[in-house]
C-alpha cells in the first residue's frame, strides 16, 4: 500500500507551527482523507509533498530572509509551486511573500508570483487601530473557488496583520474583508492561494478551509 | 466589520486555574487545558492564560499546559507571567501561543519590548499594563501585581509602549480587579484614545452590561474577564448576545 500523501508546512523559524500542524491533522481527519502532515525545513521533502504549506508571522523581509536562510528553499518553493503546479497555500505573511514587492521596513522583493505589493494598513477611521487584530467576516468574490467551497458570506476569521497584500489584478482577490474599505483576504490564481487570516485559529471556518484545500485538485 | 472579542483569562498557578478577589484568597476553578477546550467550543474569541506565580516556580508545568492547550483549541492564546527574556518568549511561542504578554519586565527595561517585536513581530508582542488611579484623570502604573508603584503616568507608557512595538495593550485596573464593580472606563477610554493599537480591557467585570461598557464607552476592542465565566455566572453565549444587543459587533451569534 502506498504511503499516505504529504502535505509539507514549511519551518523557517517563523514562530510556532506545532498549533498549525495540529489544524491540518484534524481537518483531514474530519474530511475522511488519510494524510501525513510534516512540518520541515528540508528542501528534499517540500519538493516530495504533495501540497505545500507556507506560514509566516512578522514582518514581510525578516521571512523572506528566514527563507533565504535555508539553501535552496527558495528554489524549491518555486519549483513545486510554479514549476510542478503543486497546490500551494500562503498563510498571512506567507501569502504576501507570493506578492512582487513587499513594503515593510523598505522595500523587499517578493516572490512575484501574483503581481502586486503589500502595503500598510491605513484606515481613514482612527477608530481602527492597526494591527487589523481579531475576528472579521469574509465577502467571497470567488464563490465558485473549490478551496472557498461552504465559506458563504459573513463566516467569520481570525486576521492580525498590519500590511496587506494589494494585487495588480483584480481578479486575484477571491475573498475581502471590511476594514475601513475592503482588504483582500484570500488571493489566488491556478494552483496558488493565499489567506491573510489565520485558518488554523479560525476554529470551524478555518478547518473547513484547511479540508477544502486537502481536497483541492487544481 | 471587525468583530469585539471576548476573553476569558485563566490566572494559572502550578498548572491549574485559580482567581482571585485582588490577587489573594486563590480559588481553584479547574484544569487549563480542560477549560480552554470548553470556552473554545463556548464561542470564546481568544483565551489569556496569566502564569501569575511564574517568577519564581517552575516554568515546565506552564509550557505543558500551553503545548497541550494549543493542540485542542483553535482558538488564539495569549500567555504571560514571569515573562523576562527574549527566550522566555521564545519558549511560549514554541510551546503554541500565537501571544506573549510582558509586563514587569517592560517596566524594567522598556527596549526589551522592542527587541522582543523586533525578532518576533509586532503581532503577537502584547504589552500588559496594570494601573491604578492617583488623582482624577490621572492613572500610575504598578508592577509585581499591583504592589508595586512605579510613578510613571499610565496613558503615557502606553503610547510609548506602541511606539517601541506592542501589537496590543492588556490594561488592567488594579483599582478594579476583583471587585466586581466594572471596568474603571476613564482609564480605559484614555488610554485607548491615546494609542493606535488595539486595547483589551481588563479588571472588575461583574456584570454583562460591564462588557458592554468596556467597548462602547471605553473604546476597547476586547474585554478580558474570568470570574464571570469560570463560575458559571454567566456564559459566553449570554454576553455576546447582551453586547450584539447594545449594538456591539460580535462574532457567532444566530
Amino acid at each position: 500500500m502506498p504511503a499516505p500523501p504529504t502535505v509539507a508546512i514549511v519551518d523557517y523559524g517563523s514562530g510556532n507551527l506545532r498549533s498549525a500542524a495540529k489544524a491540518f491533522e484534524r481537518a483531514a481527519r474530519e474530511a475522511g482523507r488519510a494524510v501525513t502532515v510534516e512540518v520541515t525545513g528540508e528542501p528534499e521533502r517540500v519538493r516530495r509533498a504533495e501540497r505545500v504549506v507556507l506560514p509566516g508571522v512578522g514582518a514581510f523581509g525578516d521571512c523572506r530572509a528566514g527563507l533565504a536562510a535555508l539553501p535552496g528553499m527558495t528554489a524549491t518553493l518555486e519549483e513545486v509551486a510554479i514549476g510542478a503546479g503543486r497546490p500551494f497555500l500562503g498563510i498571512c505573511v506567507g501569502m504576501q511573500l507570493m506578492a512582487s514587492v513587499g513594503r515593510e521596513h523598505g522595500d523587499h522583493p517578493g516572490f512575484g508570483w501574483i503581481p502586486g505589493e503589500v502595503t500598510a494598513l491605513s484606515p481613514a477611521d482612527p477608530m481602527l487601530k492597526v494591527p487589523h487584530m481579531g475576528w472579521n467576516d469574509l465577502t467571497v468574490l470567488d464563490a465558485g473557488h473549490p478551496v472557498l467551497a461552504g465559506l458563504a458570506d459573513g463566516a467569520d476569521v481570525y486576521f492580525v496583520h498590519s500590511y496587506r497584500m494589494v494585487p495588480a489584478d483584480p481578479a486575484h482577490i477571491l475573498a475581502t474583508a471590511d476594514y475601513g474599505g475592503p482588504v483582500p483576504a484570500v488571493v489566488g490564481r491556478d494552483n496558488l492561494i493565499g489567506t491573510q487570516f489565520h485558518p488554523e485559529k479560525s476554529q470551524a471556518a478555518g478547518l473547513r478551509l484547511i479540508s477544502n484545500f486537502l481536497e483541492w485538485r487544481p | 466589520m471587525l468583530k469585539m472579542r471576548i476573553i476569558p483569562c485563566l490566572d494559572v498557578k502550578d498548572g491549574r486555574v485559580v482567581k482571585g478577589v485582588n490577587f489573594v484568597d486563590l480559588v481553584d476553578a479547574g484544569d487549563p487545558v480542560e477549560q480552554a477546550q470548553l470556552y473554545d467550543a463556548a464561542g470564546a474569541d481568544e483565551l489569556c492564560f496569566l502564569d501569575i506565580t511564574a517568577s519564581h516556580e517552575d516554568r515546565a508545568i506552564l509550557y505543558d499546559a500551553v503545548r497541550r492547550t494549543a493542540e485542542h483549541a483553535f482558538i488564539p492564546l495569549t500567555v504571560g507571567g514571569g515573562v523576562r527574556q527574549v527566550e522566555d518568549i521564545r519558549r511560549l511561542l514554541l510551546a503554541g501561543a500565537d501571544k506573549v504578554s510582558i509586563n514587569t519586565a517592560a517596566v524594567q527595561r522598556p527596549d526589551f519590548v522592542r527587541e522582543a517585536a523586533e525578532k518576533f513581530g509586532t503581532q503577537c508582542i502584547v504589552v500588559a499594563v496594570d494601573a491604578k488611579q492617583v488623582e482624577p484623570g490621572k492613572w500610575e502604573v504598578f508592577t509585581h501585581g499591583g504592589r508595586k508603584a512605579t510613578g510613571i503616568d499610565a496613558v503615557g507608557w502606553c503610547r510609548r509602549m506602541a511606539v517601541l512595538g506592542a501589537g496590543e495593550i492588556l490594561l488592567t485596573s488594579m483599582d478594579r480587579d476583583g471587585t466586581g464593580d466594572g471596568f474603571d472606563i476613564g482609564l480605559t477610554r484614555a488610554v485607548a484614545d491615546a494609542v493606535p493599537v488595539p486595547v483589551i480591557a481588563s479588571g472588575g467585570v461583574g456584570t454583562l452590561d460591564h462588557l458592554v461598557e468596556g467597548i462602547r464607552d471605553g473604546h476597547a476592542t476586547g474585554v478580558l474577564a474570568a470570574s464571570i465565566f469560570h463560575f458559571g455566572t454567566f456564559s459566553v453565549a449570554e454576553a455576546k448576545r447582551r453586547m450584539a444587543d447594545a449594538g456591539i459587533p460580535m462574532r457567532g451569534l444566530e
